[in-house]
């Protein structure tokens, strides 16, 4: 499940080409709804072309043709591999369907990409243009001629050919590519319903979320904060991290939940070391009523089995039993230094260590139980006086907002700072 | 009097130098503290932040405030080196630069970096194509200006910039935007540059605030350690007052460029054309340049006599950038577009501001005859 860097990945080959083909990942196996992936696909697509003005979109059974009219390839490259759903995508240079325009290009494509001494190489033309003079058996010697004459690091290997040339002769162009540079794949967002996320300040659950959106989950995330507890600074550091997760979704949904009330209240009970149990408890239950008014219909968490004495197999069994929805663990089985690592790749993990107090590391006992008890919590929880209604003001209290990759949207509480602006300052 | 020197220092809007004034009353608190006052102060910031970004059409994380733009260059340029010193230690730069940015890359190459200066035509426009040229597989940067200060002269920044990521994708392009923005279409997205550096006191700003557009991803070694300011870039209590304000220059020379150039190019071509038509000058500015710069030698003559002797006429001009103008050698710009070593002493700096008339300019022309006449006679009585 790592995402790739196609940065690294793609060739020279980039500089040469005038279209980017994309391919799509599994749910082309999907029947009767795939035009309804295929859709969303485009949909997404045409959100990540639009700061590329010239870039033209063509939509084709199981792929799309992005033509770039001299945008550059590298920078869309880049985008639009971080697109979900999309498995693949090729350079590709189009020349007039002629037998000499092909074989030059095909040359040039070769030069660009500039193989090592050694590498094996076949030419697999596919005539989809009926008229075009030459049958595609016969196109693979006439372009791999001259290409093996020219380029003589090549060596011939029609089984597995470490470099493969593919030549698409169509009735108005003729496309020549050889790469196929993995992008991230997955399902298209959204196309596999809406769940709550639980994301806290930490590494893991903005990892959580990019793995849910990345199998097609829309993700709204519930963030708990225990002002004056934690700080402005805590919590604007989760609002930068649903910044970064809007990159691959387009905007994101952010609940912003004041916990402290909840949390106090547990401090007082004498019993430190249950205190993270009946925290995450109460996190799920608010988090349940929210995805019951937003319509989510899973909630899902940063947890990683064995982390933290929140993450023990008992303590997630009591946990998980304060919601009836399915709770949805990506990372559960990973090792941390993967999750670091998918962390680093799509852009959470500098703004994740940033050194603030979060509301999972106020009032933290010295040994919080590793293996509570469902009977014994449950009997505190019934003890606890108001409880329902404090949860139901946290919930009732929440401020919603919703954060885009380039804007800078701040919690509603915070207006009456910005008031003290005036706008004619400016 | 009338000042002709707008690109050495505009003077402020009315509401811009009452902007400073009220924020220094109103916001004194210091944007890192942990108060109310504090968290109000750090919001002026950020709504700041935004308007910049708008106004260059980009993000608002990838704003950083500085001092002015000889910071901004200084810390594009330092600070790209020495944060990335793992791909290379090569730079690219013009001979035609500011010299913030032209002394910093000498400063590196003090350092045993390797500069490549990259020479203009006799316009003063240096070629794509040569700069792509230059640049090599530990190409850490390459800096370029999009207005030229003396001459005016205007770089073809979008072509470089495709032309720079052709050769080496990793390579950085930092543009000197200063005489550039509010004059010229484009901005760092156009010119396809991970940095760029701007000053509000020259689009009739307050002084003391600079900005570098710092592409999101692009990582720069701070100049200035002490302090989380600015996303870890620039540590420093905020500017406050000089940063709101300098925001709202911004915002006006953004919107007000299509009326800016509509009125002050006539006015420019009329003194090119005037200028022409003395044959004691010899121009150094051309029409394809910037619309508010108009630079020519007298040559034999050194600028600052003219300079002086326009001033006793009622006209404030400039000699060439005033970040040079003390110095008695010939100008290195004027040098690099190939002219001899006469005119490159002899140059003065006529720059446009909004608020010239057409009368202004009858009166620099009358003033630019009247000096020639004075000049004529002084050096036949020294003879």
């Amino acid at each position: 499940m790592k995402p790739t860097n196609p940065a690294q990945m793609a060739g020279r080959s980039t500089e040469y080409a005038d279209m980017l083909l994309l391919r799509f990942g599994e749910f082309t196996l999907k029947g009767k709804n795939r035009s309804r992936f295929e859709n969303t696909m485009l949909r997404h697509v045409k959100g990540m072309v639009k700061p590329y003005p010239k870039a033209r979109l063509i939509k084709e059974f199981g792929r799309i043709y992005v033509e770039l009219n001299g945008e550059p390839a590298g920078e869309l490259l880049e985008a639009l591999a971080k697109v979900f759903g999309i498995s693949s995508i090729s350079p590709v240079k189009a020349v007039k369907p002629e037998l000499e325009e092909i074989v030059e290009a095909s040359l040039r494509f070769i030069e660009k990409v500039d193989p090592e001494p050694g590498t094996t190489f076949k030419v697999n033309a596919r005539r989809v243009w009926k008229d075009f003079p030459y049958g595609s058996q016969e196109m693979n010697h006439l372009v791999s001629a001259p290409v093996l004459k020219t380029f003589q690091a090549l060596s011939v290997d029609v089984r597995k050919p470490m470099l493969e040339l593919r030549v698409e002769v169509r009735e108005h162009q003729a496309y020549i590519f050889c790469e196929s540079i993995p992008a991230v794949g997955g399902y298209p967002l959204g196309t596999n319903g809406k769940a709550m996320l639980l994301l806290s300040g930490g590494i893991d659950s903005p990892v959580a979320a990019w793995s849910s959106m990345r199998r097609g989950l829309e993700v709204e995330c519930v963030h708990f904060f225990s002002y004056p507890y934690t700080s402005r600074e805590a919590r604007q550091k989760v609002i930068d991290l649903a910044r970064v997760l809007s990159r691959y979704s387009g905007r994101i949904r952010l609940h912003l939940v004041p916990f402290t009330e909840v949390q106090t209240s547990f401090a007082g009970i004498g019993q430190d070391n249950l205190i993270v149990t009946l925290m995450r408890r109460a996190m799920l239950r608010i988090a349940t009523q929210l995805a019951e008014r937003e319509g989510a219909l899973a909630i899902v968490t940063g947890d990683s089995l064995g982390q933290v004495a929140s993450q023990t197999l008992p303590s997630m069994n009591v946990i998980g039993r304060a919601t009836d929805l399915p709770l949805l663990r990506p990372l559960v089985m990973m090792d941390k230094s993967e999750i670091v690592e998918i962390a680093q790749q799509i852009g959470t993990y500098d703004l994740s260590i940033l050194p603030y107090e979060d509301c999972c590391t106020l009032f933290l006992p010295k040994s919080p139980t590793t293996n509570p008890n469902l009977k014994i919590i449950e009997k505190v929880e019934s003890l606890l006086p108001g409880y329902g209604e404090r949860l139901a003001e946290a919930v009732a209290a929440a401020v919603t907002m919703e954060v885009t990759p380039h804007g800078n949207e701040r919690p509603a509480d915070e207006a009456d700072l910005i008031s003290s602006v005036k706008e004619d300052w400016f | 009097m009338i000042y002709w020197d707008y690109a050495a220092a505009a003077p402020p809007y009315d509401e811009v130098a009452r902007t400073v004034e009220q924020l220094m009353r109103l916001h004194y608190a210091n944007p890192s503290s942990l108060h109310r006052a504090g968290a109000e102060a750090a919001a002026l910031i950020e709504r700041a932040r935004e308007v910049c970004a708008a106004a260059l059409g980009v993000i608002p994380g990838e704003i950083r405030f500085t001092s002015g733009a000889t910071e901004s260059n200084n810390l594009a340029i330092k600070g790209a080196a020495l944060q990335y010193t793992n791909r290379g230690r090569h730079i690219i730069t013009t001979e035609l630069e500011h010299p913030s940015v032209y002394e910093s890359c000498l400063q590196l190459q003090s350092m045993g970096w390797e500069v490549t200066f990259v020479r203009p035509d006799e316009d003063g426009v240096v070629k794509p194509e040569e700069v792509a040229a230059a640049v090599r597989r530990d190409t850490v940067l390459v800096s370029v200006m999009h207005v030229n200060n003396e001459i005016g002269s205007v770089q073809p920044l979008a072509e470089i910039g495709r032309a720079v990521k052709a050769v080496n994708p990793r390579t950085l392009f930092h543009v000197d935007g200063v005489q550039g923005f509010g004059k010229l279409p484009g901005g760092p997205r156009d010119f396809g540059a991970d940095l760029y550096s701007l000053s509000p006191h020259k689009i009739r700003g307050p002084r003391g605030v600079g900005l570098l557009y710092v592409k999101e991803g692009t990582q720069l070694f701070p100049l200035l350690s002490g302090g989380s300011h600015e996303g870890g870039l620039r540590a420093g209590t905020e500017n406050l007052p000089a940063i709101v304000a300098g925001a709202k220059a911004v915002r006006m020379a953004a919107e007000r460029r299509g009326e800016f150039v509509s009125r002050i190019l006539p006015l420019r071509n009329r003194l090119l054309a005037f200028l022409r038509n003395i044959p004691e000058f010899s121009l150094n500015s051309s029409e394809e340049g910037a619309p508010h710069i108009v630079h020519f030698s007298y040559p034999g003559m050194k600028g600052e006599v003219m300079a002086r002797q326009l001033e006793q006429l009622g006209m404030l001009v400039s000699t060439r950038s005033a970040c040079s103008s003390k110095l008695a050698e010939p100008s290195r710009v004027l040098l690099a577009i190939g002219r001899d070593e006469h005119a490159a002493l002899g140059g003065i700096r006529i720059s446009f501001g909004d608020e010239h008339t057409p009368a202004d300019v009858a009166a620099l022309e009358q003033a630019l005859l009247g000096a020639v006449k004075a000049l004529k006679i002084a050096e036949g009585g020294m003879r």
